[in-house]
């Protein structure tokens, strides 16, 4: 893919690919343009210009005047904000992507209830959204987007809000549904654990632009004071390591 | 030693003075309407209560307040979410006629409203070649309704859209839900709280109309004479028709705003 898009403060212009089954991790600073990336992938923001192309299918083409809407684009994304639906239950919230595809209400119920078991929900499935905590919501939005059995799944910061041994075990399953779905996967994260434990290649960005891209030892070579810390965890010029 | 900033208590001169003007309001509110509430006795309001005027205006109010508030949502709900939503060359000017009837003096509504639908009105002309005509008509008292009270639910209801964030129906477009299923689904129940508080303040308006519809619509019996109406004339001849029917209208506003203030605070947070 490769997009361009003026944001409030810079023009966001990306190229790369990432492959079936593969990994992406993107990493960078706060505004960067790692979640606006996201949603020109996912159609939430129309891009001024480039192509996006899942396999064979175009989804945007400015060239040929391609667009295809978000809600034909078939794409698991979560929000950082996890954008749980606060009206309806952990059940429902999983159920909606299927029920809009009218897929039969036994097979929504096989469907939900096998994720809802896989991210520990199972017996928060009548609860609303609005009652949730973090993780919870957290847990609930990366399962509505899995259980549409996405053709790309763009995460933001996917399990930030999980406790560490929740995250670890939330990693290891994100990483299997990846390989075994063998779809490509963008993850964006803060934590380097994720980037370790998830990604097979990672992209750095900095005001609109993947400065780098390459597999972590590539990019952990580089010099850059914000790559030292999130390899490193402390500033470049105090480290003693 | 720098001065106390943060202190528990307040002085003593601001809690008296907050007493004192808070128990002003109070008196000054509530001794007119207890002043209606003493004037006739349980006995005479139900008495009241079958006279035909009284009836009648009661019936009508009721009637055409429910039928403009409805006719108000309809119409309402889209134009307030394309004005929350979506950019639109003149959507300021749009936006400002929708609230000129807040500051319109009822009386000129109705004066504008008998030009514009009246036998020689700019409408109402075409609609009479038809045999069509709309003043002084139960038409004209919802039209003249809906005039000074959709303000009060588009700008509720645009307030409530501009306060919803988006990342909802992205989150629903990106699991395949077109528009439309959305703003059904997703959208209004999560601001289903400010449009019936929008709904509900417009009715309540619609119920009290006087200026506009008694200059439009006139002052008919069973037709066009709503509960202020009927209050207006029976002042001049039956003072317990006019208490009974104030009496009502308190009531129906104080329950409305009741209604709004307790059921549905915190409603949309739920």
């Amino acid at each position: 893919m490769a997009v361009r898009r003026d944001l409030r403060e810079y023009l966001l212009e990306a190229e790369f690919t990432v492959r079936q089954g593969e990994i992406m991790v993107l990493i960078g600073e706060n505004g960067s343009g790692k979640s606006s990336l996201l949603h020109l992938i996912a159609g939430l923001l129309p891009p001024g210009a480039g192509h996006i192309r899942i396999g064979e299918q175009v989804l945007y083409d400015s060239m040929n005047g391609i667009h295809v809407p978000a809600e034909y684009r078939e794409i698991g994304l979560v929000f950082q904000n996890h954008a749980v639906f606060p009206h309806l239950t952990v059940f429902e919230n999983v159920a909606f992507g299927l029920r809009r595809r009218k897929v039969p209400e036994p097979e929504i119920r096989e469907r939900v209830g096998e994720l809802l078991a896989r991210v520990s929900l199972e017996n928060l499935s009548g609860v609303r959204g609005d009652q949730l905590s973090g993780g919870e919501r957290q847990r609930t939005a990366l399962a509505r987007a899995l259980v549409i059995s996405p053709t790309l799944l763009l995460l933001d910061e996917p399990v930030s809000a999980l406790d560490a041994a929740a995250q670890e075990r939330m990693r290891s399953y994100l990483h299997t549904y990846v390989k075994t779905s063998n779809i490509p996967c963008i993850v964006v994260t803060h934590s380097f654990r994720d980037a370790a434990s998830l990604g097979d290649q990672m992209g750095v960005m900095e005001r609109g632009r993947i400065i780098q891209n390459g597999d972590l030892e590539e990019i952990r070579g580089n010099g850059s004071h914000f790559l030292h810390q999130f390899f490193c965890g402390c500033r470049k010029d105090s480290c003693h390591l | 030693m720098g001065r106390r900033y943060f202190q528990g208590k307040n002085p003593l001169f601001l809690t008296i003075g907050a007493g004192v003007l808070i128990t002003l309001l109070v008196i000054f509110i509530i001794t007119p309407i207890l002043g209606l509430f003493f004037r006739i006795s349980f006995e005479q309001f139900l008495a009241s209560l079958s006279d035909p005027v009284v009836w009648n205006a009661l019936v009508l109010s009721l009637v055409t307040a429910s039928i403009s508030t409805l006719v108000i949502i309809l119409v309402g709900t889209p134009v307030a979410w394309v004005n929350a939503r979506h950019h639109y060359p003149g959507r300021e000017i749009v936006d400002t006629l929708i609230d000129l009837p807040l500051v319109l003096p009822p009386t000129v509504a109705g004066l504008a409203l008998l030009l514009a639908f009246g036998r020689m009105g700019l409408i109402g002309s075409f609609f009479y070649d038809y045999g069509i005509s709309i003043a002084f008509t139960t038409l004209a008292v919802i039209i003249a309704q809906i005039f000074v009270s959709i303000p009060f639910y588009i700008r509720q209801a645009r307030a409530s859209f501009e306060q919803l964030d988006t990342m909802y129906e992205h989150a629903a477009k990106s699991l395949g839900s077109p528009s439309v299923p959305t703003f059904f689904t997703i959208i209004l129940p999560l601001v289903k709280a400010g449009l019936i508080g929008g709904a509900i303040m417009s009715f309540a308006r619609a119920l009290g109309e006087f200026g506009a519809t008694i200059m439009f619509a006139g002052n008919f019996q069973g037709r066009t004479q709503t509960m202020p109406l009927a209050i207006y004339t029976a002042m001049q001849g039956d003072l317990t028709a006019a208490i009974t029917l104030s009496v009502i209208l308190i009531i129906i506003s104080f329950l409305i705003i009741a209604f709004v203030k307790f059921k549905l605070r915190g409603y949309g947070e739920r």
